[in-house]
C-alpha cells in the first residue's frame, strides 16, 4: 500500500492510499482538482501533469520516451514533471507529495 | 481494401522530405507532417500565429467569407488565456451525470430508430440529427432546436458547387446574430446568456466577440462529429469482431474512442501565420505565409506509433493529434469524446452487427495529397441484437 499526498493549486492537500493502478487513476478517484485525465490515461492529453517531490525522483521508473516528448511543450514542465497516467503505483512510492502542475 | 478504411496519403512526403505545399486562393499553405514537427509548431504561438486575419488560419481560407475573429481559436496567449479560461468549466460539462443520462436518452433513441428501418443512410439520417441534438446539450438549449440546425444540412460552408460557400455561412451568421439578440433580451442558462454575462480585458464580451465563439462551437462540431460518427458505423460494421470485443471488455471503451479518432482525425489540420521568416524541415518559411499542422499525417508518423495504419482498439499510448495539440487543443473534445463513449455503449448494448449496402468517399484534395476523411453517404442495415 502506497499512500500519496496531492497539492492542487490552490493549496488544497489531498491524501489518497492505493497499492495499484496509476496515479492519474488515484487522483481522478479522489476528484484531485487539475488532474483532468481527459483522454484517460493513454499518454495524449497531458492533463495529469504533476511535479514528483524530488527525494523521490529515483524511486519512480523513468519516463518514456513519449512521455518525455509529451511533457517536453507541456506547460509549467519542469525536471520533476511527470504525467501520472503513466505512473504505475507501487510501494516505493509510500509517502510520496506530488504537486499538480496545473 | 475495406470500405472503412482511411489510408494515409501523406506516407512518402512525410518520410522523404516532411512537408507538403498546397494552393489556396493564392495564399499557399506547406503543410507540416510529421507528429514531432506539427508539435512543435503548434506550441510555437511566437513564430507561427493565430491571431492573424480572422478566417487565414483555416484552409480553405475563409478570409473573404468571414470577418468575425472566432475566439479563442483566432487569438494568441496572453489574450487567449484569458477568453479560453470563461469557457473551459462550460465546455466540462460533458462530464456531469445529467449531461451524460440526457446524452444517452438521445443516442439510444437514434439507435431505436434506425433499428426499425431496412436501410438507412448514415450521414444524414443518423449522425447529422445525432450531431445535432448533442448540440443542444453543449449549449443548454431545447431540444427542438435542433430540427432548424438538421434542416441546414451537413455542411454549414460547403455547397454542392463549392467548397466555400458565402451564402450558406451567412445562414449560420445570421441565426447567431438573431439568438444573441434574444439573448440579450431574455437571458437564460444557455451558452449565449453566459458568454454576453461575461468579462475579459476588463469589460464584458462584447456581441462580436460572443458572435466569433458561438460561431466557432457551430461550425468546429458539426462536419468532425459528423464524420467521426459516421466513420465509427463503418467500421464496426466491418470489424463485427471489434464490437464484440467491446461488448466482453466494456472498460477499454475509453481507450478505444482515443485510437478511432487517432485513425479517423476528423480534421484533416489546421494553419498559422508565420510571424517571421522561419523553417520547417529545413524548408523556408517565409514571413506573412502560411502552413498547416497536419493532424492526420502525425497520427499515421510510425516514429511515434506501431502499426499506425491500423485500429489498435486497445492502444495504451496513443498521443494522437485528432484534437489538435497544445494551447488551442480542441475546447470540444470533452463534448466530442462523450458521444463517442455513449454510441459506443449503445451500439454493443443494442446492435448485433451492421451491414453496408452502399457508400460514396468523401475525398478532400490537398494539393499532391488526396484524403479521404469519411463519406459523403453511407448506406447500411443496423441489426438489433437479440
Amino acid at each position: 500500500m502506497a499512500k500519496i499526498t496531492f497539492i492542487t493549486k490552490d493549496q488544497e492537500t489531498i491524501v489518497a492510499e492505493a497499492d495499484s493502478g496509476s496515479v492519474m487513476e488515484l487522483a481522478v478517484a479522489h476528484n484531485v482538482k487539475g488532474i483532468d485525465a481527459d483522454c484517460g490515461g493513454v499518454c495524449s492529453c497531458a492533463t495529469c501533469h504533476v511535479h514528483v517531490a524530488a527525494d523521490y525522483m529515483d524511486k519512480l521508473e523513468a519516463a518514456g520516451e513519449i512521455e518525455k516528448d509529451m511533457l517536453e511543450f507541456a506547460d509549467n514542465a519542469s525536471d520533476f514533471s511527470r504525467l501520472s497516467c503513466q505512473m504505475k503505483i507501487t510501494e516505493a512510492m509510500d509517502g510520496m507529495v506530488l504537486n499538480v502542475a496545473n | 481494401m475495406k470500405k472503412s478504411a482511411l489510408p494515409d496519403p501523406f506516407e512518402k512526403a512525410r518520410l522523404e522530405k516532411g512537408f507538403g505545399e498546397v494552393e489556396d486562393q493564392e495564399d499557399p499553405v506547406i503543410m507540416v507532417l510529421r507528429h514531432k514537427d506539427v508539435r512543435k509548431c503548434a506550441h510555437n504561438w511566437k513564430t507561427f500565429q493565430s491571431g492573424a486575419a480572422p478566417g487565414r488560419i483555416v484552409v480553405p481560407s475563409e478570409v473573404n467569407i468571414r470577418d468575425t475573429r472566432q475566439i479563442p481559436f483566432e487569438l494568441d496567449p496572453p489574450l487567449h488565456r484569458e477568453y479560453r479560461d470563461l469557457m473551459e468549466d462550460w465546455f466540462r460539462r460533458p462530464l456531469q451525470a445529467p449531461y451524460q443520462a440526457q446524452l444517452s436518452a438521445q443516442i439510444s433513441a437514434a439507435i431505436e430508430e434506425v433499428l426499425t428501418k431496412d436501410s438507412v443512410e448514415v450521414v444524414g439520417d443518423f449522425s447529422l440529427p445525432l450531431q445535432s441534438r448533442a448540440l443542444t446539450l453543449l449549449l443548454n438549449i431545447p431540444f427542438e432546436e435542433a430540427e432548424k440546425w438538421i434542416a441546414w444540412g451537413t455542411h454549414v460552408f460547403r455547397s454542392e458547387e463549392s467548397a466555400l460557400d458565402g451564402d450558406k455561412a451567412n445562414i449560420l451568421y445570421d441565426y447567431i446574430d438573431q439568438e444573441i439578440d434574444k439573448a440579450i433580451e431574455h437571458p437564460g442558462e444557455d451558452l449565449y446568456s453566459v458568454l454576453l454575462a461575461s468579462e475579459a480585458q476588463g469589460r464584458k464580451l462584447t456581441k462580436e466577440e460572443v458572435k466569433g465563439t458561438m460561431i466557432l462551437t457551430f461550425a468546429g462540431g458539426r462536419d468532425t462529429v459528423i464524420n467521426a460518427v459516421t466513420n465509427s458505423i463503418a467500421y464496426f460494421a466491418e470489424h463485427p469482431e471489434s464490437l464484440n470485443r467491446l461488448r466482453s471488455e466494456p472498460e477499454i471503451i475509453a481507450r478505444a474512442v482515443e485510437e478511432l479518432i487517432r485513425y479517423f482525425a476528423p480534421l484533416t489540420h489546421m494553419g498559422r501565420v508565420a510571424t517571421e521568416d522561419a523553417q520547417v524541415c529545413e524548408h523556408a518559411v517565409k514571413a506573412d505565409s502560411r502552413i498547416s499542422l497536419c493532424w492526420a499525417s502525425a497520427n499515421r508518423d510510425a516514429a511515434v506509433f506501431e502499426n499506425p495504419n491500423e485500429v489498435v482498439l486497445d492502444r495504451k499510448i496513443n498521443p494522437h493529434l485528432g484534437f489538435g495539440f497544445s494551447h488551442h487543443k480542441c475546447l470540444g473534445a470533452t463534448h466530442a469524446r462523450q458521444i463517442l463513449k455513449t454510441l459506443l455503449h449503445v451500439l454493443i448494448e443494442k446492435v448485433e452487427s451492421i451491414d453496408i449496402q452502399d457508400s460514396v468517399e468523401n475525398i478532400e484534395n490537398w494539393g499532391e495529397f488526396n484524403r479521404k476523411v469519411g463519406f459523403d453517404q453511407l448506406q447500411v442495415k443496423f441489426n438489433a441484437l437479440k
